[in-house]
């Protein structure tokens, strides 16, 4: 091939260059007439960035694309996309990316070789960084493996209908997730959705609630949330401001800025590191500016102010806030500078675009920090200006928007009218939006605003509590989904609570048995210790055997005092049970049938009654579920609750029914007993089957789930114990609690068990 | 020599007024009413007894009160000795003899049951009963009893009982305001007015922080400690970790905010 490269288009006309397009186009040998048109500008684009024999290998496969029976769009596709792609990331990278479209190619996915191309490019800039292009390429052939469907399992018969829309996300979500996040993205929509190819669109589409909620967590950055206590200190401790702070969610394509209100501070929800400052310091000078204006800004009616004004006085006022912040907190200019732009006087040419944002920022940049380094007299001058008003006191008031108009009347440019605004470092990263700032005599510019808005039509609340979201741990990723399950809690309905003085009567004997047992574990309130060395009394007997050792010359026992210590149980409990619909089977008890169900009330009564002769604190709860978004918490017994009428009747009424999603009834049990403040905090739970709800088909995840739930009251200082009545509940409930747990294998002894096993654990 | 000698204070200790309670606790003493004081921890509750009871010419008994703190312990026990048994008065009996001001700090942590052997020396009566010894003193006319009690961490557990409260005069103490914690402490540990002010800012910013993860704020007392250690030659922000963070708390959330805000208020 002759080595010809015009420089511009404009020698396209160069009698070299139209013998070397006959030639690229015999090597490429492609009729679509759609190809023949862009042909020469995509060679134009090849052969700037490519090398000769990356030239020739480019021609190669668009002339395999454009046979492989797809029609024009792929070989356009490519045509157009690789100079981009081979300037962003070098053209070595061809091979690999060939691996791909021949993957591509292979699979029902033909179709999706176009959009794949087309977003490689971008793609490629996002990732040019982190240099992972080859680890996205294999993340994208992973992804159509696993999401193709097959009818015999042999070949891949169904294209997958993930692909298209992930190549459709794939720019927007490189811009805020890491590779890695990408990929535990999508395993985390392949793993939940296999089976229905709807979800599987709209979670990577990005349109379903679980998939935004994935991707809000994989984010690059600090996350909110994770922060939020750590932040309301800050604002607290430096500030003396409650807050609260509320997060809004960061939306590449919309630009919000953080803003306050008299409700709330409201601030994005992640911070990624910018201008080498970390997110977390990124928030706290947020807040500290924020809390600033919180403090020292009053509104000001805006009405008589052109936007450029207004502009200008936003920007005095902010460096105002900023000077007093840094008065009181000196230490803070260093996190202010470095997240201050400092523009270069010389980067905007007032000739030709506007330049407003620019002066202000160096104005902005100037009033900050001493060593700005410009030498505009009008700048300085205005610099010592604002100096001179904050000398004694805070500044505020009309001087200062007096001085703001000043400035703007002698800098005043043409060109500040102008649409074309120069925005470049300009964006001060840790202002808000001083909505808070402005006030209006008129609501609207508008003549009509005369009618006043209906109110707003009211919503019948739903009679029950709001929910509490609980997150579920998936045990295949090793990490949270937030907020998965929905816990409802309400007391349970009353029934008639004869029918548990009647099962207490039926168990009179051993109701006297217990008695005798409790009684050795009664408390005695007051214990004598023996054996001090400084005690409250002196303890006859050995002081006097002491004094005979004296005599005697031996050595004595110093030990000879006594004191009392006051022995009392500090115990809170709740019992949970499982009312799942397997609690209504019958077992065999003596002669007769009994329903779990009924033996279960029958432990229950004796396990409240004998805890209430205890005296300890006891909460008793039942819980069932459907499906994550419904389970339910139905309270027996509070804390506060003595063992009467109205508890039993709750009791008597008890029901069989839903499945056993055990992992948010723990949870919510534990934050329960986390209120109470006693020394000792146990939770027992009882319950007759495996964890399992009608919406998940894997058998491990909810014992895993139930599993990190134990874990977690564990940390949180609450003593889990288990209580199965199933007797496979060895092949898994060992998994979850641990050493925890007793197997009861004679259902029939329930009564009399339960009470004997609290009384054991608490001893 | 004079067994009330050895409880005297000589030397005038360091006290800034907050407000007129000199003047209030001397007449308290002067009808010899027994005082309560409250108020959190490390403001200036024990100092103003030291300098009241050097004010008033008083010996002083202090009695650090605690949980295993006994009737027996304030009242006097009998010891054994070689040849039988010998009477030790404690400390409440000792000032009750000599005419001392006698001053139970933080009494709240001492056992219910211990606190209620004041009772008859805060009323009408003014005696002390000693049980074991059988023996009844009348309390000397000079002697005075004051408590001290912190507010701040009241529990269900750790309150006094309404019979114990309603026997005292009570004053109010909180920590002292900017200016005047600046100049406490400047006298106190000659720092340089600029850093004191900025340690009282310090402490300001941890006492926001009470009832959101801290018991009690940064006290007087630490801020002290602190400027010691600046006045000793080290560097404020270190001093300041050691002497007013490192102590308080054990939360890393509240740790880092309250290292920040040192940050924040010093530069160097």
């Amino acid at each position: 091939m002759v080595t010809v490269r015009p420089a511009k288009p404009t020698e396209a006309a160069d009698p070299r260059w139209s013998e070397r397009l006959r030639l690229a186009r015999e090597r490429l040998d492609c009729r679509f007439p759609a190809v023949q048109a862009v042909f020469e500008k995509c060679l134009l684009d090849a052969v700037a960035v490519l090398s000769e024999d990356a030239l020739d290998a480019y021609l190669d496969r668009a002339r395999w694309l454009g046979k492989i029976g797809r029609g024009d769009e792929p070989v356009r596709a490519f045509l157009e996309q690789w100079p981009k792609i081979a300037a962003a990331v070098g053209e070595d990278t061809l091979p690999a990316v060939e691996r791909v479209l021949t993957a591509l190619h292979k699979s029902p996915n033909a179709r999706t070789i176009a959009p794949f191309l087309r977003t490689l490019a971008t793609v490629a800039n996002r990732l040019l960084a982190e240099a992972t292009l080859p680890a996205y390429l294999e993340l994208v052939v992973s992804l159509m493996e696993r999401s193709s469907g097959s009818i015999h399992g042999i070949h891949q018969t169904f294209a997958s209908p993930a692909l298209p829309e992930f190549f459709s996300q794939s720019a927007t979500l490189l811009d805020t997730l890491t590779l890695d996040g990408l990929r535990q993205w999508v395993d985390y929509g392949l793993r939940n959705h296999p089976d229905h190819p709807e979800r599987l669109q709209d979670y990577f589409g990005l349109r379903s609630p679980d998939s935004r909620a994935v991707w809000h967590r994989q984010r690059r950055g600090v996350q909110f949330s994770d922060h939020q206590r750590l932040l309301e200190l800050f604002l607290r401790a430096l500030w003396n401001d409650p807050g609260p702070l509320q997060a809004y969610p960061v939306d590449p394509e919309k630009i919000r800025r953080p803003s306050c209100d008299a409700a709330a501070i409201y601030l994005p929800d992640a911070l990624d590191t910018h201008a080498g400052v970390d997110g977390l310091d990124r928030y706290r000078a947020i807040l500290a500016h924020l809390a600033g204006h919180r403090g020292w800004s009053r509104p000001i009616f805006a009405d008589n102010f052109s936007p450029l004004q207004r502009l200008a006085i936003e920007v005095f006022e902010d460096c105002r806030i900023d000077t007093l912040i840094l008065r009181r907190y000196p230490g803070l200019r260093k996190l202010f500078l470095a997240l201050h732009p400092a523009p270069r006087a010389g980067d905007c040419d007032p000739r030709q675009r506007s330049c407003l944002r620019h002066r202000l920022t160096m104005l902005s940049r100037a009033l900050l920090d001493a060593e700005h380094g410009y030498t505009d007299a009008t700048l300085i001058e205005f610099v010592a200006r604002f100096q001179a008003l904050l000398a004694d006191g805070q500044g505020a008031g009309e001087a200062m928007v007096a001085l703001a108009l000043a400035w703007v009347a002698r800098t005043r440019q043409p060109s500040d009218q102008s649409a074309e605004v120069h925005f470049a470092g300009t964006e001060i990263d840790y202002r808000d939006d001083n909505r808070h700032l402005w006030q209006f005599h008129e609501l609207s510019d508008d003549e009509e605003m005369f009618e006043s808005r209906p109110p707003p039509p009211r919503v019948e609340e739903a009679e029950r509590l709001p929910p509490c979201y609980y997150p579920e741990w998936d045990y295949a990723t090793q990490s949270y989904r937030p907020d998965w399950v929905s816990v409802y809690e309400s007391l349970h309905p009353a029934g008639d609570s004869a029918h548990i003085d009647q099962l207490l009567a039926r168990h009179e004997r051993l109701t006297r048995r217990l008695k005798r047992l409790l009684d050795h574990l009664r408390p005695q309130d007051r214990v004598r210790v023996r054996y001090r060395e400084d005690g409250s009394e002196l303890d006859l007997d050995i002081a006097l055997r002491s004094l005979i050792d004296l005599k005697s010359g031996v050595t004595p026992e110093p030990r000879i005092n006594m004191s009392h210590r006051r022995n009392g149980r500090n115990l809170a409990v709740t019992l949970l049970l499982d009312l799942s619909q397997s609690l209504a089977d019958k077992v065999t008890v003596g002669d007769g049938q009994q329903s779990i169900l009924e033996l279960s009330q029958e432990a229950v009564s004796l396990l409240a009654w004998s805890i209430e002769q205890l005296g300890d604190l006891l909460a008793i709860a039942g819980f069932h579920s459907n499906t994550r978004n419904d389970v339910r918490y139905l309270h027996f017994k509070g804390y506060g609750e003595s063992w009467h009428a109205e508890v039993k009747s709750r009791l008597a009424a008890m029901q069989a029914g839903g499945s056993t999603r055990m992992g948010p009834a723990i949870r919510h049990a534990t934050r329960m007993l986390q209120s109470r403040r006693t020394e000792k905090k146990l939770l027992l739970i009882l319950t007759d089957g495996q964890p399992a709800d009608v919406d998940v088909q894997d058998d491990r995840l909810l014992i895993e789930d139930a599993r990190k739930a134990v874990e977690e009251a564990e940390r949180l200082g609450v003593f889990t114990y288990c209580i199965s009545l199933d007797p496979r509940a060895d092949d898994y409930v060992s998994d979850i609690f641990g050493r925890r747990y007793t197997v009861i294998d004679h259902i029939e002894r329930l009564p009399e068990r339960l009470p004997q096993l609290f009384m054991s654990l608490t001893r | 020599m004079d067994h009330a000698e050895t409880f005297r204070i000589h030397r005038q200790p360091y006290y800034r007024p907050q407000g007129d309670e000199v003047t209030l606790f001397a007449a308290a003493y002067a009808a010899r009413l027994p005082v309560m004081i409250k108020g959190p921890t490390g403001c200036g509750k024990s100092r103003f007894v030291e300098h009241m009871a050097w004010k008033l010419g008083r010996p002083l008994i202090t009695v650090a009160c605690n949980e295993d703190m006994t009737a027996a312990d304030l009242v006097g026990r009998y010891l054994l000795e070689a040849d039988g048994t010998r009477w030790l008065d404690g400390p409440l009996t000792t000032a009750v003899r000599i005419g001392a001001i006698c001053y139970l700090d933080e009494i709240v942590e001492a056992r219910q049951d211990t606190t209620v052997v004041i009772h008859p020396l805060t009323d009408h009566r003014r005696v002390l009963p000693l049980d074991k010894k059988g023996e009844l003193i009348r309390a000397h006319s000079d002697f005075q009893l004051v408590i001290s009690y912190n507010p701040g961490y009241q529990s269900l557990i750790k309150d006094l009982k309404q019979s114990t409260k309603q026997r005292f005069a009570a004053l109010d103490f909180d920590y002292p305001t900017a200016k005047l914690e600046a100049a406490i402490l400047v006298s106190e540990s000659r720092v340089d007015e600029s850093i004191a002010e900025r340690l009282v800012e310090v402490g300001a910013t941890a006492r926001r922080l009470k009832g959101h993860g801290l018991d009690e704020g940064i006290s007087t007392r630490l801020l002290v400690y602190a400027a010691t250690l600046i006045t000793g030659g080290v560097a404020p922000r270190e001093a300041c970790r050691m002497a007013l963070v490192r102590p308080i708390t054990d939360d890393r959330d509240i740790r880092q905010t309250l290292d920040l805000a040192i940050d924040a208020i010093f530069t160097d």
